[in-house]
């Protein structure tokens, strides 16, 4: 196609100023994202400890990981800790928009208190869960013990099962908000007369909700999902503040174990190997949303 | 008439109740501890979920004997700087991918999105070398220019949207008349977006406030720390937790966060909607 020499101009100009627009942000995100994620790829490559580079030991990072227990461990811990957290985020998240989705008094203050777990610094309201959850002085387990279903005070960190427990419900109470704020918007959208022509037909609540609700509210709900996953996948502080991976590597997780790994032990070629494995569960996320996105556009 | 009443008790009130008990208790936790008295707190024949006789005794150990204000002070610092870089170049970059159209701008935009997806434990080790390399180690502006990796995407994300929903037209006018892009981009289009700014802006504000890993790792003497970080550091002595102090610094942590957002709700939950829906 021929171009006119004015219009061309025009265009080289354009393309000249996208990218002077775009350019500071372009640069930090190259720079500080990019490269030490390709970095963080080499690293795990090689057999750096802090204060010394290392050297490239192939996949010598790898090979040592399927054969630790701690680590083979930990991969389970991380699968089971996102399956779990995100199936229960999601169920009652998704019950609190339902039960939200109406007129009421106080609606507005209501929705902001939901939101108030996901507002407040994980770091905090995890000290606070910390506390809920001492083995002495639990408040849980005094009015367990005051109605007599329990002998003694509940061994909430300490116990493997126990630990791993607590863990997955801080995360839950932390992430509902998310999913209940997200669909509540996505469930006003839904057209009213839909429901009605469904009431006309008798149709029951579940039938309503199965075949009105949840398809159209299913490009939504896949994508908050997805962002779940990936936050909960890829989890750190919650677990590392409440039981450093403890009892017996028990809540380890793949951000846990590899702070443990690079940054308390200095073994930074490891750790990177470690939190290697955070990127697949990445890349499909990223597969999944990328479809849901061509999609719409 | 009964019926439908009591309907509405079994699945709206006790839902609601609930639900609402189980996501505010913590806050109650932090609130109740934080005025009791250690021989209260330690108290196992006292009833825990009430206060029995109120105490200053933690928040005067977490004011004077940490620096707590000190830390309240640095994650301010960190949480400013990083907002204010990060809405400047995402302004910028938003507006070059959504109504410059060049070459390329869209893959751009899903380019810069999908950083958002990265997580920072994926990030963390290579950054921490890096952070030594440039002699940022333990400074408060390594988290001030780390911090813009995960603010940009989501800035600029939900910024492409505001901008898309301002007219052409009012471009193409100013262009007429001869405005040049910079012009227009500073008197039409920031002034109408301001909305969009200020949501963008309270975002990156809490999650700033809110970040640990980086703080944690990055920054390693105790009067540079952040809250979440210095806190727990700080006030866990091996064995020995200042569960009283701790409550408190929980509590007067939250607090200026919690104010910015209770102040601007509702942009809070337009930005976070509408950069799902986007």
């Amino acid at each position: 196609m021929r171009v006119g020499r004015s219009s061309n101009k025009i265009l080289q100009r354009k393309e000249a100023l996208g990218l002077l627009f775009t350019a500071p942000a372009d640069l930090i995100l190259l720079l500080l994202l990019a490269y030490p994620f390709v970095l963080g790829i080499w690293l795990s490559f090689t057999d750096t400890i802090i204060g010394r580079s290392g050297g490239f030991v192939g996949l010598q990072n790898y090979i040592d990981l399927f054969h630790s227990e701690v680590f083979r461990l930990t991969a389970f811990n991380t699968v089971l800790y996102t399956c779990v957290a995100v199936f229960f985020k999601l169920v009652m998240g998704f019950a609190l928009a339902i039960v939200l989705n109406r007129d009421f008094k106080g609606k507005g203050l209501v929705r902001a208190i939901v939101l108030l777990p996901w507002i407040v610094p994980t770091a905090l309201s995890t000290i606070a869960f910390w506390w809920i959850f001492d083995s002495n002085f639990s408040c849980i387990s005094w009015l367990l013990l005051k109605l007599q279903v329990i002998r003694s005070p509940i061994n909430f960190l300490g116990d493997t099962i126990n630990a791993r427990a607590s863990v997955i419900i801080v995360n839950i109470w932390r992430g509902i908000p998310f999913f209940t704020i997200g669909l509540m918007a996505g469930l006003q959208t839904i057209n009213q007369t839909l429901y009605e022509a469904a009431d006309i037909d008798g149709a029951t609540p579940w039938v309503k909700f199965k075949s009105i609700t949840l398809p159209l509210i299913m490009p939504l709900l896949s994508v908050i999902t997805t962002f779940s996953i990936i936050w909960t996948f890829a989890d750190f502080q919650l677990i590392w503040i409440m039981t450093r991976g403890g009892p017996d590597n028990a809540t380890h997780i793949f951000g846990t174990f590899s702070f443990q790994r690079a940054i308390a032990g200095g073994h930074l070629g490891e750790g990177a190997a470690i939190s290697a494995f955070i990127f697949p569960v990445l890349l499909i996320s990223v597969l999944i949303t990328s479809k849901y996105l061509k999609r719409e556009s | 008439m009964i019926s439908r009443q009591r309907e509405k008790v079994f699945r709206f009130y006790i839902p609601l109740g609930l639900f609402l008990i189980f996501l505010l208790f913590p806050f109650y936790w932090m609130f109740a501890t934080t005025f009791k008295s250690d021989a209260e707190l330690y108290n196992l024949n006292l009833n825990p979920f009430l206060i029995h006789t109120w105490s200053l005794a933690n928040l005067k150990h977490l004011f004077t004997q940490t620096p707590f204000l000190r830390w309240l002070y640095n994650t301010f610092f960190v949480a400013i700087t990083s907002t204010l870089i990060s809405l400047s170049t995402s302004l910028l970059a938003a507006y070059g991918i959504q109504r410059i159209r060049f070459k390329g701008s869209s893959l751009m935009g899903i380019g810069i999105f999908f950083c958002y997806l990265v997580p920072p434990t994926i990030l963390f080790i290579p950054l921490a070398t890096m952070v030594f390399k440039l002699r940022l180690w333990d400074s408060l502006w390594a988290l001030s220019l780390i911090y813009p990796t995960f603010l940009i995407p989501f800035c600029t994300w939900l910024l492409m949207g505001y901008f898309n929903s301002i007219p052409k037209e009012l471009e193409e006018c100013a262009m007429i008349d001869g405005a040049s892009r910079l012009w227009i981009f500073w008197r039409v289009i920031i002034p109408l977006s301001l909305p969009g700014i200020l949501s963008a802006g309270i975002f990156a504000f809490t999650l700033s406030w809110n970040e640990y890993l980086y703080a944690l790792t990055f920054i390693s003497t105790s009067l540079k720390k952040t809250v979440s970080v210095g806190l727990v550091t700080e006030l866990v002595r091996g064995d020995v937790y200042h569960w009283g102090p701790l409550m408190a610094g929980a509590l007067f942590g939250s607090v200026p966060v919690a104010l910015v957002y209770s102040f601007f709700v509702e942009y809070y939950v337009a930005g976070m909607t509408g950069a799902l829906k986007e």
